[in-house]
């Protein structure tokens, strides 16, 4: 009988891994879906960039009390993490507190935990308030489960902390009472002021709600842990890859398609036979330019997708955006990813992905954000995480002008002139040096 | 000095058995835009002024792909570049300077893939390492003292990190050097890269360029410095829609040199 909560809490601790490996599984192979692009090298570099952006956060403080603050949230985050250890190792073993024999240590590290979620509820309470009454327009623009999952995760927060704090004061009040299991452990800087709440309770009724309210938290973080997931909250994993591998050229070098390059090698050399057809592989689908679809991208743009947290910082620099244009790239982002999870879901229910008539183009992303962008990388640098939504748009243009033929008119014409007479504009190549002579 | 401008063709040196130290890249709008060709004009006045040994393409030159890349066109852009490129490595050529961004960008950072490797410097960048060497003077003169702001282009600016070579010389003309509310690495665009020169803008509630000009505005300047003709012609067009044509002035950088050195 007395190993029954142990069982209880291998089989949630089981299957919570097991739902957070599934996942992660998915996750891994819808990035993968994407196409390769070697982003191996520089690894020294890559290292220091993560450590700096993602770890360091440097970006976020641009925004320099938003930016605090979640460093702060972040940090509690992952120390209060240490004591999700002892509460496992205490599922698992039916002990309680097993680190308390760090004696002082110990104390002084719930002691901190308390302090550190205790910031932290301040500061989700901040970030609700900012989100959902003052004025800021990139949070306003978030509609149903965007908007939701936002407030989701800040309520949970809360829920957590309060969580934690009940246990932690029950527990206290029980170690005074010199109940048994509850010897005296840990110093409590925030919890002790609770204790009056619990105040006139018998030993079994505060034991009651010292473990329910423990339940309910490890239970919580199980559940923490799978809805990330579904969840703008991936970045909490993925900023650390996405930042890792993001791009470290000029933000000005857009890449250059090879097989382009080998076509236009050929007709500039003057001895290559135009009839030598290089050897078509019966089997390989002729390559399409630029991307209509999640599965044209690369899988670093699909990592991005999933990293993207939706916080707006790209929209609300981009001068597009700021003039009333449809075009945002936080949207971009997020279309790139809800397609993304289509496919995904598609393929778990075929076997294969089955053509479902949709596409990122057109379903998701319209023509006329594609050409409202002016690639002024403003939404790249904004980015606190590394995320690229100009070169998805970059590879979507190009697949209208490549395969489609479908750009504006007046670029048509541009386009045109460029390749009759070397300048976008219709002047003649051999008047390019007139301007020295006229006034 | 004489007004006649020195402009010597790589085809001319060539002939001469001569190698330029810099060859200066007019970009199409330098070449044929009326508003751009002055800023083409005073950076050749100051390079002849100080006797710098530049020479230019001419109609060898052609449009670099910058808009047709930006476009979408991929392959148009290559063709373009593997024109310029093939006359570029005839000459020989190592070191360019150009006084478009968008230039600039393309061929510092688009043509080492595609076979064309050279040392590429914005125009600000130019007169900046000139300035350092002693070559270049720079003395207040009539801007002295005046408010101005200067319109990160995107493509010196992000695209390539280039923040300060501008304002250095700004600096120099002893400007009142006032920033605005976007500027540096969160400088707005004026809303005419990425191809958007050549076309209209999708609908909105305001054009990019009016939008900028109204920051610029903002800060009460007594002119605009911008370091890129298609900047230059946005804001014109802004402070135009604005009415402030008279008052203020958009300039590019090197024109405000040449104007205090009496070009
Ligand atoms: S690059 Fe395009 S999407 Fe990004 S901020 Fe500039 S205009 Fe907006
Ligand atoms: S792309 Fe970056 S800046 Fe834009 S919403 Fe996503 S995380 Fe925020």
């Amino acid at each position: 009988m007395q190993y029954i909560p142990q069982i209880i809490f291998l089989a949630a601790l089981g299957f919570a891994v097991w739902f957070f490996a599934r996942n992660v599984k998915r996750l891994r192979r819808n990035i993968l879906l994407g196409k390769d692009i070697d982003r191996t090298d520089n690894k020294p570099q890559r290292l220091k960039k993560m450590i700096r952006i993602a770890l360091g956060q440097s970006k976020m403080v641009t925004r320099p009390i938003a930016g605090f603050l979640h460093i702060l949230v972040y940090v509690g985050f992952v120390i209060i993490n240490i004591e999700v250890l002892e509460i496992i190792i205490d599922g698992i073993l039916g002990t309680h507190r097993i680190f308390s024999f760090l004696g002082p240590v110990y104390s002084f590290l719930i002691g901190s935990f308390e302090i550190l979620a205790l910031l932290v509820l301040i500061s989700v309470i901040f970030f609700w308030t900012r989100r959902n009454v003052s004025n800021i327009m990139r949070f306003k623009t978030l509609k149903g489960w965007p908007k939701n999952d936002a407030n989701n995760i800040l309520y949970f927060e809360v829920i957590l902390m309060c969580l934690f704090f009940t246990m932690n004061a029950t527990d206290l009040q029980l170690q005074l009472n010199g109940a048994t299991n509850y010897a005296e452990a840990g110093v409590f800087p925030v919890s002790s002021f609770l204790l009056p709440l619990f105040e006139g309770m018998t030993d079994s009724t505060l034991i009651i709600v010292e473990r329910a309210a423990w339940w309910a938290h490890i239970l919580g973080i199980f559940f923490f842990l799978n809805y990330l997931y579904y969840s703008k909250h991936l970045h909490i994993l993925l900023a650390f890859p996405n930042v890792y591998f993001s791009n470290l050229k000029a933000k000005g070098q857009f890449s250059h398609n090879e097989t382009v390059a080998k076509e236009v090698q050929m007709m500039m050399d003057p001895d290559a036979d135009p009839y030598a057809m290089p050897e078509e592989d019966e089997n390989a689908e002729p390559e399409t330019f630029g991307a209509s679809d999640v599965t044209d991208l690369n899988w670093f743009q699909l990592l991005n997708a999933y990293t993207c947290t939706e916080c707006g910082r790209c929209t609300s620099e981009c001068p597009a955006n700021q003039t009333g244009k449809k075009l945002s790239p936080r949207k971009i982002m997020m279309d790139t990813r809800d397609r993304l999870e289509e496919v995904g879901k598609n393929i778990d229910a075929n076997g294969q992905f089955k053509d479902d008539g949709n596409k990122l183009l057109d379903n998701y992303i319209s023509r006329e954000e594609l050409w409202a962008c002016t690639t002024c990388n403003a939404c790249v640098e904004a980015c606190p995480i590394g995320i690229d939504p100009l070169s998805i748009i970059m590879e979507m243009r190009q697949y209208l002008v490549m395969e489609e033929s479908a750009a504006p008119m007046e670029l048509n014409n541009a386009m045109g002139n460029i390749e009759n007479n070397a300048a976008p504009w219709p002047y003649n190549q051999q008047d390019r040096l007139n301007w020295v002579n006229d006034n | 000095m004489s007004n006649t401008l020195q402009v010597p063709t790589m085809a001319d040196m060539m002939n001469e058995g001569k190698t330029p130290e810099v060859l200066f890249w007019v970009g199409c709008a330098g070449s044929f835009d009326d508003r751009a060709k002055k800023i083409t004009k005073a950076f050749v006045k100051i390079l002849n002024n100080i006797g710098v040994d530049f020479a230019v393409l001419g109609t060898e030159e052609s449009c670099t792909g910058d808009p047709a890349k930006r476009a979408g066109n991929e392959f148009l852009f290559q063709m373009q570049a593997a024109t310029n490129i093939e006359v570029l490595n005839a000459y020989e050529i190592k070191k360019i300077v150009t006084t478009c961004p968008h230039c600039f960008n393309t061929l510092k950072n688009e043509y080492p893939a595609l076979g064309g490797n050279y040392e590429v410097m914005h125009h600000t960048q130019f007169l900046k390492q000139l300035l350092d060497q002693g070559r270049l003077k720079i003395e207040g003169g009539r801007f002295k003292g005046k408010r101005i702001t200067f319109h990160d282009p995107c493509y010196l600016g992000r695209a390539n990190d280039e923040y300060e070579a501008p304002r250095e010389l700004l600096r120099k003309l002893d400007v009142e050097l006032v920033e605005m509310k976007s500027c540096k690495s969160r400088g707005l665009c004026c809303g005419a890269g990425g191809a958007q020169m050549f076309k209209d803008a999708e609908p909105g509630n305001k054009e990019v360029n009016i939008h900028r000009t109204e920051q610029a505005l903002d800060v009460k300047p007594d002119a605009i410095a911008a370091g890129c003709p298609f900047c230059n012609t946005m804001m014109t067009d802004g402070i135009k829609n604005k009415e402030k044509q008279d008052a203020i002035k958009v300039y590019d950088v090197v024109e405000m040199i040449a104007d205090v050195e009496d070009l």
